[in-house]
């Protein structure tokens, strides 16, 4: 499965938001938002990754760039994680059906039946800017990649 | 908000920390965060070997609570000429980090206590550790630690070395 690519538009999708409402294409209209796919919840490289990004939130939001991330596991799990880890980067739930918002951007890992290690910055008219795919699950994209991501994209 | 793009590792400055042997040929760039065990490891098990090693700080705020802040105070004893004294402490004592217990190194040290508080809570020093994390991330660090080789003419393109992924030695 490849990750969505630039240029192609978001198609139409449905996360579960912390407090179960949708989060859906319309919520990235008007904004460039980065989507943090990863595979589950609590698991050590997924714990890393959120904080590392979390160190980086004033400057991404300078950029006017919000993070979401988005995995497989259920709402309450994703709000525990986000608890535990003392992170305020908000949480998406790609829960139920299982994996289908993972699986419209590229970004599922069939054999581990799990959300893949992947990155999409998509821009406020709902195109992709740009993406990218980990070489595995288990490796971590450090923060200056988005940075060079978002310098890369056109923003309109 | 300074730039945040994927750069090298800065090459080595006046203000880095480093001891070991300069006759190695090579320098160790560690990025560490002082509440980490795996950063207690491989801080001990370098030690142990003699290489040579600079220590700049990935503190992480979200990583542990207490990981700025000593790091902050590690900067601080290095205003008094103690910063592998007082590093060696910290990672030597990783389930003693509240303030009593760093008032308790200073004292073993013999530092000045009053300076050490003031020291570490200066802005230059918050900036610094500030700066040695971004330019950590910049460079692709993801972990702790994260280290950085190189021939100690200190190009630091080296290889890089993530903690969880060591090659063997």
């Amino acid at each position: 499965m490849s990750v969505i690519a630039p240029g192609a538009a978001v198609a139409k999708f449905s996360l579960k938001r912390e407090d179960f409402t949708e989060f859906t294409r319309e919520d990235l209209l008007g904004h460039t938002t980065v989507l943090v796919f990863y595979p589950f919840a609590f698991s050590p490289v997924c714990t890393d990754q959120m904080q590392i990004y979390e160190e980086a939130l004033e400057d991404f939001a300078a950029q006017g760039a919000t993070l979401y991330g988005v995995s497989t596991d259920p709402v309450w799990s994703q709000k525990a994680f986000k608890e535990k880890l003392g992170v305020s980067i908000e949480q998406l739930s790609d829960f139920e059906p299982k994996g289908a918002t993972s699986r419209a951007f590229g970004a599922y890992f069939e054999p581990g039946g799990m959300t893949n290690r992947a990155l999409v910055i998509v821009g406020p008219d709902g195109v992709v800017r740009w993406s990218h795919l980990a070489d595995s699950p288990g490796d971590l994209p450090g923060v200056g990649l988005i940075f060079d991501g978002l310098a890369a994209a056109p923003v309109s | 908000m300074s730039d945040l793009r994927s750069a090298p590792v800065p090459p080595l400055r006046d203000d880095d920390h480093v001891r070991g042997a300069d006759d190695a040929g090579v320098v160790v760039v560690f990025y560490g965060d002082f509440a980490c065990p795996r950063c207690a490891v491989e801080a001990l098990r370098l030690r142990a070997e003699g290489a040579r090693v600079a220590f700049r700080h990935f503190a992480l705020k979200a990583k542990h609570e207490r990981a700025v802040a000593l790091a902050q105070a590690a900067e601080a004893a290095a205003r008094q000429g103690a910063f592998w004294a007082f590093h060696d402490a910290l990672y030597a004592d990783q389930g003693r980090v509240d303030d009593p217990h760093l008032w308790a190194h200073c004292e073993a040290l013999g530092l000045d206590l009053e300076r050490f508080q003031a020291d570490r809570r200066d802005p230059a020093i918050a900036e610094r550790v500030r700066r040695d994390v971004r330019d950590a991330l910049r460079a692709g660090a993801t972990t702790t630690p994260t280290l950085f080789e190189s021939p100690v003419t200190a190009d630091l393109r080296g290889s890089h070395r993530g903690g969880a992924q060591r090659s063997e030695r």
